[in-house]
C-alpha cells in the first residue's frame, strides 16, 4: 500500500546537493535541483553500492562519488556505457514540505 | 512531404566526415532538423580508412560498416542511398539528384570527399585500370586476384603500400612503380624509406623505383605498362595510387566558389551561408586535408554550428601518419626534414631495424620520424602540439616517455607483442583482447570511448599511453590521435587554458556566470568541469567555495571509504610530534572505536573507518588538543615530509626538521590544482626523499637545494633542480612562489611532474628565478590567499558550519 510521508522542508536540502533519509530498510537519497526539482533515489550505486548522496549533481543525474558512474535521478539507471539500474521513487512538494510515496 | 515546421538539413556526400558531422550534431539536439541524406555509394557510411585491412582479408566489409541501415532509421534520418546529386540550385534552395529526385533545403551540407587521381596516361580507361577508394575498387582487386596473378601498384605512399600489401595478401604477384628514388617522401626521409623498403621486399613485395610510367598496353584490358625509359612491365591489373583529387564539380556547377577545394571559414561555411563543407573537399586557411583526424575535428565545429550553438571554431589540425600495414611500424608528424634553423636528434640501428628521428628548433619539437619502435609517436606527438620545451630531457628523449619512469609498466612497450590475456590496465584489471574486442566490435575511435566502454585507463591514467597505441594499432591511421585542441569535458568547446582566461578577463563571480558567459552546453556543467571550475574561480577569488561542485572529500573534509565511511588524518607538521598528541589521538580513537589506525606514508597517523555523523564531534576532540585538518583528501597541500636534520643526526647539515615544520606552517591548508606534497632531507642522503616531491629541499653544508617537479606516485618522476639558496628565509620566499606559480598556470588536476614536462622548466625558471619583482608578487598573492585557507575547516565544522551534511533525516515507518 504507497502513501506520501513527510520527509522535510525544502531549505534542508542544498540546490545540486542532496540528503540522506533514513528509512526502517533502506537509505533514500534526496536530491534538490535547479527550480527545486526534487529526486528521491536509493542511495546505493548500482556498481559496488556507492552512497550517491555524496556524488555531484548536474542536471537530471549524479555522479557516483566512488568511481565516478552516472547515474540517472529520473529513472536510477546507469548512463553512458555502464549498465545497471537503482530504484527511484516519486516526490512531490507541498507548501514548501517534500514528500515522498512509499 | 511532411508537415513539420522544422527545417530540412541535406547532406551530400554519405562518407566519414559529413556522417560524423550528423552524429555530433545528433548529439547536441537531436531534434531539431529534418535530415535527409544522399550517398552515391550503395552502403551505409563505413569506415573508408579501414579498406586497407579489407583488402587484405584482416577485416570484413561488415566489419567496418559505421552506420548501417539501421541507424538511419532509429535516429529518423532520412537516407537516400546509391543516389547522386547532380545538381544544387541555390536560388529555389534544392538539390536534384541523377536520376530526377528533388530536395528542397534549408542548410546544405557539401561533402562530397574525393576520388583516385588518375595519371592521364593514353590508355587509362583500359579495363582492369582502377584507383584504390571505395568498397568497388576493392571488390574488383578481390575480383582480378582470382583470375590474374600480376598486378602493378603505381605510386609509392602510403595508398599504393597499403594497397599493394593487400593484393600481396589476396596472392598475387606485386610490383610498386615509384617516380622518386624513395618511398613515401612526403612522410618519410631517405633513411627511413631505405629501411621501409627492405622489409617489404622481405614481405616478397617487388620495386622499380625512379620509373616514369609511359603507357597502359592492352586491348580491352590492361596488359602491361610501359616507361619512358624505354622499359616494359606486364601485369594483368594497374592500380593507380599517386594522389586524390578533391570532387568539386558540383559546388563549382552550382557557383560556390572553389579553389583547390571548396572555400570555406573557420565555421566551415562556404560563401553561401546556407551551405556548409566538409571533410577532403575543402580548402581551409590554404589547407586540403587528406586524412580523417583533421575532418573529425571539422565535424565538431560544423555540427556546433548547425546546432546555431556558433561558438565552435576550426583553426586547422596538425596530422600525423601511420602506415596499416600489419607487422611495419612507421609514425611520422610535422617537419621531419628541417632545415638551417632546426637541430636533428637521431638514434639509429639498422641491426633491429629501429630509427627515430626528432626535428628541434629552439628544443621544442617540430617533426618526428620513427620507424620500427613507435610506441612514442604518440607522445611526440603531445609534446609536438603543445610546444613543449624538452631541454631538460632532451638526453634521454630518444629512449621514450617509459624511460622517464614509469611505476606501472616499465619497458612494456612492445603492444603488439603482448599475449592477449596481458593486463593493460591495472586498477581495472582489464586485458588487452578485451580492449581490442571493444574496439572492433563497437566502433570506438577516440581514447574517451575506450575508457567508457572498457574502463581502461580511465582510473589512474597510467596505460593512457598503452590504450593509445593498442588503439592506433587495431584501428590503423590515426585517428586516435588526441585532437590538437582538448575541451576541458563535454560541456564545453574551450579547454582549461580558455576557461581560466575566460574567468580572469571576464571578471566571472561564480559557477552560473562561467556557464553562461562561455557558453556551457550544460546548465549544471558535470562533475569533471563543475570541479575544475570551483578551483579556477577559487584561484581568482581566495576563499570562494562551492560546496556542491567539490567532490566529496573536500566537501566532507575526510577521505570517503569503499564503505562510505571516513578516514580522518590529523596534521603533525614535518612530522613531529609529542607524547600528548598520541595520546589525544589515542583518546578520541578509544572514544569512537575507531576500527582501524596506519602510520601513514606521509609521516602521521590515519584513523579509519569513522561515520560521517562522527567527523565533526571527533574533529572537535582532535582540535581541542591542537590538531588541524591534515587534507589527507583534497586537492591541496598534503604533507612536509621531514629527516631528523643536524639536531640529532650525525650526518646532518642543517636543522631540516625545524624548516619542513616553517614550510608546512606556510603552507598548510592551500588549495592546488592537484595534490602537492613537500620535503626537507637534512643532507643528500636524501631521507625524506625530497627528490620525488612536488617541492623538496635537500640541505647542504653551504645552503639549501631547491628541487621542483618530482612525484613518487604513478609514474616516478626526479625533481628538477631548479636553485641552491643561501637562508631559510629565501627557501620560504621561493617555496610561496613556486607554489603560486603552480597553482595559477597549471591545469586542474595537473600534477607539478606532468606540468613541468608539459610547459618546461624553463617557463617556471623565467617566472620564479630570474625575475625578481615577479617572485615578490608571487609570493604576495600565495600570502593573500593563504589568509582564508588557514582557518581549520574541521574547527568550522566542529563548531556546527553545515551541521546539516553530516546528519541524515530519519524517519520511522507509521502504520
Ligand atoms: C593513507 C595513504 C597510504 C598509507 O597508508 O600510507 C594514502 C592513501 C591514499 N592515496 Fe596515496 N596515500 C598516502 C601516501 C601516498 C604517497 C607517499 C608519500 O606521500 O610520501 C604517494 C606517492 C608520492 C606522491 O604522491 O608523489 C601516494 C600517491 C598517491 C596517488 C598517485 C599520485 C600521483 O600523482 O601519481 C594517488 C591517486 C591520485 O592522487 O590521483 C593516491 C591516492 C590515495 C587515496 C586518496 C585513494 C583515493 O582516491 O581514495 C588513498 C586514500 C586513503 C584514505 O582514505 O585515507 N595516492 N600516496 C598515505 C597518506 C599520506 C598522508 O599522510 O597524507
Ligand atoms: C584505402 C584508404 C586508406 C586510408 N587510410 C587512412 C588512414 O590510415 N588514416 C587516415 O587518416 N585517413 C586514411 N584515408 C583517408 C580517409 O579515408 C579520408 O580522409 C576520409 O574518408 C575522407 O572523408 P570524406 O567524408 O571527406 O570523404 P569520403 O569518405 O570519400 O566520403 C564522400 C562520400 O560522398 C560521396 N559523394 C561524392 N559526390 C557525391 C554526390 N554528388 N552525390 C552523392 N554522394 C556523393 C562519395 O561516394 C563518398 O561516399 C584512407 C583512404 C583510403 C581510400
Ligand atoms: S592506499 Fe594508495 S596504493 Fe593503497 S590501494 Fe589506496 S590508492 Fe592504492
Ligand atoms: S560504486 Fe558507484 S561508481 Fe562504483
Amino acid at each position: 500500500m504507497s502513501q506520501w510521508i513527510k520527509i522535510t522542508a525544502l531549505e534542508e536540502i542544498p540546490v545540486l546537493g542532496s540528503r540522506v533519509i533514513e528509512m526502517d530498510t533502506v537509505n533514500i537519497a534526496v536530491f534538490r535541483g535547479k527550480e527545486d526539482k526534487i529526486f528521491a533515489i536509493k542511495d546505493q550505486c548500482p556498481h559496488k553500492q556507492g552512497p550517491l548522496s555524496q556524488g555531484i549533481m548536474h542536471g537530471d543525474s549524479v555522479t557516483c562519488p566512488l568511481h565516478n558512474w552516472k547515474i540517472s535521478l529520473v529513472s536510477g539507471e546507469a548512463l553512458g556505457a555502464d549498465e545497471g539500474c537503482t530504484n527511484v521513487y516519486e516526490t512531490k512538494v507541498e507548501d514548501g514540505t517534500i514528500y515522498l510515496k512509499n | 512531404m511532411s508537415l513539420s515546421t522544422k527545417q530540412n538539413l541535406v547532406l551530400v556526400g554519405n562518407g566519414m566526415a559529413g556522417m560524423r558531422t550528423i552524429e555530433e550534431l545528433i548529439k547536441l539536439e537531436p531534434t531539431k532538423y529534418n535530415i535527409i541524406v544522399f550517398g552515391d555509394e550503395p552502403y551505409g557510411n563505413y569506415n573508408r580508412i579501414m579498406l586497407s585491412p579489407v583488402l587484405a582479408n584482416e577485416k570484413t566489409l561488415e566489419e567496418v560498416m559505421l552506420n548501417d541501415d539501421n541507424w538511419y532509421q532509429k535516429n529518423n534520418v532520412n537516407f537516400e542511398k546509391g543516389k547522386k546529386i547532380a545538381e544544387i540550385d541555390r536560388i529555389h534552395k534544392k538539390v536534384i539528384a541523377e536520376d530526377g529526385t528533388e530536395q528542397s533545403y534549408d542548410k546544405l551540407l557539401i561533402a562530397t570527399g574525393s576520388k583516385s587521381f588518375m595519371l592521364p596516361l593514353p590508355g587509362v580507361d583500359k579495363e582492369g585500370v582502377i584507383g584504390f577508394r571505395d568498397v568497388k575498387d576493392v571488390d574488383i582487386m578481390v575480383e582480378s586476384a582470382k583470375k590474374y596473378k600480376k598486378a602493378v601498384v603505381i605510386g609509392g605512399g602510403l595508398l599504393g603500400l597499403e594497397a599493394a600489401n593487400g593484393l600481396m595478401k589476396q596472392g598475387m604477384n606485386v610490383t610498386v612503380v615509384h617516380i622518386n628514388d624513395f618511398l613515401m617522401e612526403r612522410q618519410l626521409d631517405k633513411a627511413a624509406a631505405t629501411m621501409l623498403q627492405k622489409s617489404l621486399e622481405e614481405k616478397g613485395m617487388k620495386f622499380l623505383m625512379s620509373h616514369a610510367s609511359d603507357e597502359i598496353l592492352g586491348e580491352q584490358r590492361v596488359t602491361g605498362l610501359s616507361f619512358q625509359n624505354g622499359t616494359i612491365i606486364e601485369t594483368d591489373l594497374l592500380v593507380m595510387a599517386v594522389g586524390i583529387k578533391p570532387n568539386l564539380e558540383l559546388a563549382k556547377t552550382s557557383g560556390i566558389h572553389c579553389e583547390r577545394g571548396i572555400v570555406v571559414n573557420d565555421a566551415l561555411q562556404t560563401f553561401d551561408p546556407s551551405i556548409y563543407a566538409i571533410g577532403e573537399c575543402v580548402q581551409h586557411r590554404g589547407n586540403v586535408y587528406g586524412l580523417v583526424a583533421p575532418l573529425f575535428e571539422q565535424a565538431k565545429v560544423a555540427a556546433n554550428h548547425l546546432a546555431e550553438l556558433g561558438y565552435g571554431r576550426y583553426e586547422g589540425t596538425v596530422t600525423s601518419t601511420m602506415l596499416k600495414v600489419t607487422g611495419i611500424s612507421l609514425f611520422s608528424a610535422g617537419d621531419f626534414h628541417g632545415d638551417e634553423d632546426t637541430e636533428e636528434l637521431l638514434f639509429t640501428d639498422f641491426a633491429s631495424g629501429t630509427y627515430k628521428k626528432l626535428i628541434l628548433r629552439d628544443n621544442v619539437i617540430v617533426g618526428a620520424c620513427l620507424y620500427g619502435d613507435t610506441i612514442d609517436g604518440s607522445w611526440y606527438f603531445q609534446l609536438m602540439k603543445d610546444g613543449t620545451n624538452i631541454s631538460d630531457f632532451r638526453d634521454s628523449i630518444l629512449f621514450g616517455q617509459a624511460h622517464l619512469g614509469d611505476a606501472g609498466h616499465g619497458d612494456e612497450t612492445r603492444i603488439v607483442a603482448m599475449a592477449d590475456n596481458a593486463e593493460i590496465c591495472g586498477c581495472n584489471g582489464v586485458c588487452k583482447s578485451e580492449i581490442v574486442n571493444a574496439i572492433t566490435e563497437k566502433k570506438l575511435f577516440t581514447l574517451d570511448d575506450v575508457r567508457a566502454h572498457t574502463k581502461a585507463s580511465a582510473s589512474c591514467g597510467s596505460c593512457t599511453g598503452l590504450v593509445e597505441s593498442l588503439l592506433a594499432h587495431t584501428i590503423g591511421g590515426d585517428y586516435s590521435q588526441a585532437p590538437s585542441k582538448k575541451s576541458l569535458c563535454g560541456c564545453t568547446e574551450l579547454t582549461h587554458e580558455e576557461v581560466r582566461t575566460g574567468i580572469r578577463k571576464l571578471g566571472l563571480k561564480d559557477h552560473d556566470d562561467v556557464r553562461k558567459s562561455l557558453n556551457w552546453k550544460t546548465e549544471d556543467g558535470c562533475a569533471v568541469c563543475r570541479q575544475a571550475t570551483n578551483y579556477y574561480l577559487l584561484c581568482e577569488i581566495p576563499g570562494y567555495n562551492d560546496p556542491e561542485s567539490r567532490f566529496i572529500n573536500e566537501r566532507a573534509h575526510g577521505n570517503i571509504q569503499k564503505d562510505g565511511t571516513y578516514s580522518v588524518v590529523p596534521r603533525m607538521f614535518g612530522g613531529m610530534c609529542t607524547p600528548n598528541d598520541l595520546r589525544a589521538i589515542a583518546d578520541v580513537a578509544d572514544k569512537f572505536k575507531v576500527p582501524e589506525m596506519k602510520v601513514t606514508g606521509g609521516q602521521r597517523i590515519d584513523m579509519f573507518g569513522i561515520k560521517k555523523e562522527d567527523l565533526p564531534a571527533v574533529w572537535k576532540d582532535l582540535g581541542e588538543a591542537g590538531f588541524v585538518s591534515g587534507h589527507a583528501y583534497g586537492k591541496a597541500m598534503r604533507t612536509c615530509k621531514t629527516c631528523i636534520g643536524d639536531s640529532w643526526c650525525r650526518m646532518g647539515t642543517q636543522d631540516s626538521t625545524s624548516l619542513g615544520v616553517k614550510l608546512e606552517e606556510l603552507t598548510w591548508g592551500s588549495w592546488m590544482p592537484h595534490k602537492y606534497k613537500l620535503a626537507v632531507s637534512g643532507c643528500p642522503r636524501n631521507c625524506a626523499e625530497a627528490t620525488i616531491k612536488d617541492f623538496g629541499v635537500v640541505c647542504v653544508d653551504s645552503g639549501y637545494e631547491i628541487h621542483v617537479g618530482g612525484n613518487g606516485g604513478i609514474k616516478v618522476r626526479v625533481t628538477d633542480f631548479l636553485v641552491k639558496l643561501d637562508t631559510e628565509e629565501e627557501v620560504l620566499e621561493y617555496c610561496a612562489a613556486f607554489s603560486q606559480f603552480y597553482r595559477e598556470d597549471a591545469h586542474y588536476l595537473e600534477r607539478t611532474a606532468p606540468w613541468i614536462e608539459r610547459v618546461g622548466l624553463d617557463k617556471i625558471k623565467a617566472a620564479v628565478l630570474d625575475d625578481e619583482v615577479n617572485r615578490k608578487a608571487l609570493y604576495d598573492r600565495f600570502i593573500i590567499s593563504q589568509k582564508p585557507a588557514q582557518i581549520d575547516p574541521w574547527k568550522k565544522h566542529a563548531d556546527g558550519a553545515d551541521a546539516n551534511q553530516f546528519k541524515s533525516i530519519k524517519i520511522v515507518a507509521t502504520a
